[in-house]
């Protein structure tokens, strides 16, 4: 027999206070660029960033995701949430920027849970993270994980 | 850089491949820096008892890997204004390393937002690794 995930559907539609505000740092900034390999100097040099309009050194584009995790955090970790971690996968993720993110920004995330569909025993979670800056819009981060059920035969 | 223009740019234009290197170093590097410390990333004895093959990268390094590729073709990491994935199949990293070819396709071009639409193509070992991966750029 396996075993069907016992996610909670009745999260659905619900929407988190803001969490935050996250400190984004130019160490920060420059560390994700190093680790995915940018070699943008707009993630290393302030002045060309700001050339370029900005107001300080901005992040690649994929670096909301370290913030939407931690947005995620109540929410996954939530007992009646009924979402057991350790059989969590990554599903899909898409970013829509209103504009890139910067050291200096205080970002706070409003995350809301937009879908929990159910297939095969596993359980398909579409969470959403609004990141704003003194109430501007900054990113918005959607992420489905996989929650899978049990494989036991 | 330079950034790229809409009107140098259509439907069809190709870039890459792009091999990119991934060693264990850079999966520490990665979980440091985003936080993820998930140890089927940096652990083979963890990563093989979980029934995986052995280490994978994160879902997310590879997307970023992935991004950093179309930032540089478009000129800047600020013209990536959306950029989404679906993770397919993990990219397997023995203590050797790893290699990702990331290449990418102009889709579509429009001329009055100067936003191309570019479907990029990610692989390892042969096998395509990120599943409809679509970034939306803005050009000059």
């Amino acid at each position: 027999m396996s075993e069907t995930s016992v996610v909670n559907t009745d999260f659905v539609g619900r929407t988190y206070p803001p969490s935050g505000p996250y400190a984004v740092s130019a160490a920060d900034i420059a560390a994700f660029a190093d680790a995915v390999g940018s070699d943008d100097p707009m993630h290393r040099d302030a002045e060309v960033a700001r050339a370029a309009g900005h107001p300080d050194v901005i992040a690649p584009p994929t670096f909301a995701v370290t913030l939407g995790q931690k947005c995620d955090r109540e929410y996954i970790l939530d007992p009646e949430a009924g979402i057991d971690y350790s059989r969590v996968v990554h599903g899909e993720q898409r970013f829509v920027h209103h504009r890139p993110i910067a050291a200096g920004d205080e970002l706070l995330g409003e995350l809301t849970v937009d879908a929990i569909r159910m297939a095969g025993g596993h359980a398909m979670i579409t969470t959403r993270t609004e990141l704003t800056a003194g109430g501007e819009p900054v990113c918005t981060s959607t992420s489905t994980i996989v929650v899978r059920g049990g494989e036991d035969q | 850089m330079t950034v790229r223009t809409a009107g140098e740019t259509q439907a069809g234009d190709v870039f890459g491949p792009v091999t990119v290197e991934v060693g264990r170093d850079t999966l520490v590097a990665y979980a440091h820096a985003s936080g993820d410390q998930n140890p089927i990333h940096q652990d083979e004895d963890f990563a093989k008892s979980v029934g995986l093959p052995d280490v994978i990268a994160h879902g997310m390094w590879t997307l970023g890997a992935a991004g950093s590729v179309v930032s540089d073709w478009a000129g800047g990491a600020d013209r990536v204004v959306e950029f989404g994935t679906r993770f397919t199949k993990p990219v397997v990293v023995p203590a050797a390393g790893a290699q990702v070819r990331v290449e990418g396709v102009v889709k579509a071009v429009d001329q009055d937002t100067r936003r191309a639409t570019v479907e990029v193509t990610a692989s390892a070992d042969g096998a395509k690794v990120l599943g409809r991966c679509i970034a939306i750029v803005q050009l000059d």
